[in-house]
């Protein structure tokens, strides 16, 4: 499999980014503009009835609880969009694909590029929210820049998930069902809003194999300045998704594309 | 003789399916090569083979020489391809789309502006080439896609029906720099639905049908020796005339309303004609497309 990876794999990742600069303005509003958002609902409205939650024994202010979960849910929310809908775009309508696989880049070359495209998205959006949640006061410096290589670990993990199931959903419109099955209910049950600890045994027994969920621990970790060897075992786990899965996506579209 | 592309018994399944049964082709450097058949006949199979985009299924393919199994990277950094859809990149500009595709042939930045001012002046695109690609025009996007197609100075360009849905001004523009190119020294493979475009074009070209080759030649051969010079149409002839003119003893064509007459000398078929009722029957030059439907038949494919 990665005998047909080439360097020239950033050509197509560097395609990306020059289509994404190109509408830079409206690409960066809406990671800035969320977390302030987020924040003054949650942390003006709901935190005010919330009070504070306790992490590993410690009393932290919901709005700080909540701003790494925004953070991670972010991460996956950007690479799981790139990596589907963005890259069957370009696949199936545009036939970007069909027209790279003319040149000397290979399939495994094309699909890797995107997958570390959808992970550098999510990494821009954490530079973007994390500064203006840094701003708020709501990120532990210097710890907080650990943000970043776990975006690209968390993106890389997504993305690959992504990316798998775009090699193998027919239609567009199909991605609602892993969106609805999968991406919202992690979004909700991944102790971005609250512990999981407070669900009954069995949901949260199952919430702790969600890969959001040690996305999340280890964002909140890095975020409050305490981070331990735990966000060590998040960071394992979120990359044997991504050992799992690109693969499996690597296969799913050679299957897809090369007839 | 050089030869650019050798199939021997080049094979394509798609699981029962033959869509290339046992192809033979070999296009020599500097030829213009024509690849003919009706839909399914198995021409984009051989095509993507060729590129390596598709493995084979059996037979041998090389190009320059070399196994398009193994050095397919190679292989495709000597080679153009012009896909039958536009696959142009809808969220880049014009000059974007030549500048981003040398970038994967990894052309040094200044070259690849060098070729991209150089192309966008040969396909007359200068005017263009800050646009969107969605704003072109169908002859305007054509042109693109075989500029891009030629933007890492390929050996041989292979097009999959470049001028299919172009108006006819577009489509003879599109040849004239088709023939600038190979009067140039390119290699080119051509799949087209159009004899004329074709008999017009092409050195040398096989026309194929069920994945296999039927006949190849030169155009003018390929009408000599399966159509003869002259034809003499009859449109809707009336019971009488089809009898008069299948009993002729010459060759015939029995098209359903349309019945064809083929002959060596346009005289003898002039006498065939004077014979006949006026008015139902045209005389005219043989043409590749009388070839063509000979060789594959009338039914629809597809």
């Amino acid at each position: 499999m990665f005998a047909n990876l080439s360097l020239r794999l950033w050509r197509v990742w560097a395609r990306n980014l020059l289509v994404y600069l190109r509408t830079w303005k409206v690409n960066f509003i809406p990671p800035l503009a969320e977390p302030a958002l987020y924040i003054l609902a949650f942390g003006a409205g709901l935190g005010n009835m919330v009070g504070s939650v306790r992490v590993s024994g410690e009393t932290v202010g919901y709005t700080a609880y909540i701003a790494p979960g925004l953070v991670a849910a972010s991460v996956m929310w950007q690479s799981f969009y790139e990596n589907t809908y963005s890259s069957f775009v370009r696949m199936y309508y545009q036939k970007t694909f069909d027209a790279m696989l003319a040149t000397p880049l290979s399939l495994e070359d094309v699909i890797t590029a995107e997958i570390l495209w959808g992970a550098t998205k999510a990494m821009v959006a954490t530079l973007l929210m994390g500064t203006v949640i840094a701003a708020f006061g709501y990120i532990h410096l210097p710890d907080g820049l650990w943000l970043l290589p776990l975006s690209a670990l968390g993106g890389l993990a997504f993305g690959s998930v992504a990316m798998w199931i775009t090699g193998i959903t027919p239609t567009i419109e199909m991605f609602n069902l892993p969106i609805f099955l999968f991406i919202t209910p992690m979004f909700l049950f991944s102790g971005a809003f609250f512990p999981v600890d407070g669900l009954p045994a069995w949901a949260s027994g199952l919430a702790r194999l969600l890969p959001l969920y040690h996305l999340t621990q280890a964002c909140r970790m890095v975020s409050l300045g305490r981070a331990d060897a735990g966000i060590f075992w998040n960071a394992l786990y979120l990359a044997g998704f991504t050992v799992v899965f690109y693969p499996l996506a690597v296969r799913a579209m050679r299957r897809r594309l090369i007839k | 003789m050089d030869a650019v592309i050798e199939a021997v018994s080049l094979r394509k399944n798609f699981g029962d399916f033959k869509a290339v049964d046992g192809l033979d082709l070999r296009v020599e450097r500097g030829q213009f090569y024509g690849l003919l058949g009706p839909n399914g006949a198995g021409k984009t199979s051989t095509i993507r083979m060729i590129y390596g985009f598709s493995p084979k299924s059996g037979g041998e393919l090389r190009v320059f020489g070399q196994d398009v199994a193994t050095r397919w990277r190679e292989i495709r950094a000597r080679i153009g391809v012009c896909q039958q859809d536009d696959a142009l990149d809808p969220d880049l500009t014009v000059e974007q789309n030549l500048l981003v595709f040398a970038s994967y042939f990894a052309l040094p930045k200044a070259e690849a502006e060098r070729r991209a001012a150089e192309l966008l002046r040969f396909f007359a695109l200068e005017g263009k080439a800050a646009s969107n690609v969605r704003e072109l025009s169908g002859g305007l996007a054509r042109r693109l896609m075989l500029a891009r197609s030629l933007v890492n100075r390929p050996e041989l360009v292979i097009l999959d029906e470049p001028t299919t849905g172009l108006d006819p001004q577009s489509r003879h523009q599109l040849w004239d720099r088709l023939r600038e190119l190979r009067e140039g020294g390119l290699t080119i493979l051509l799949t087209t639905h159009y004899m004329e475009e074709a008999a017009t074009l092409c050195d040398e070209l096989v026309i194929m049908d069920h994945g296999r080759a039927l006949v190849r030649g030169t155009p003018t051969d390929l009408i000599d020796s399966h159509a003869g010079q002259a034809v003499l149409e009859l449109v809707d002839p009336d019971p009488e005339t089809r009898t008069a003119a299948l009993a002729s003893g010459l060759d015939t064509e029995d098209f359903g309303r349309r019945l064809l007459v083929f002959s060596g000398s346009f005289d003898e078929l002039a006498a065939l004609g004077k014979a006949l009722p006026s008015g139902q029957h045209i005389l005219r030059p043989a043409s590749l497309e009388d070839v063509f439907l000979r060789l594959t038949g009338r039914e629809l494919r597809e």
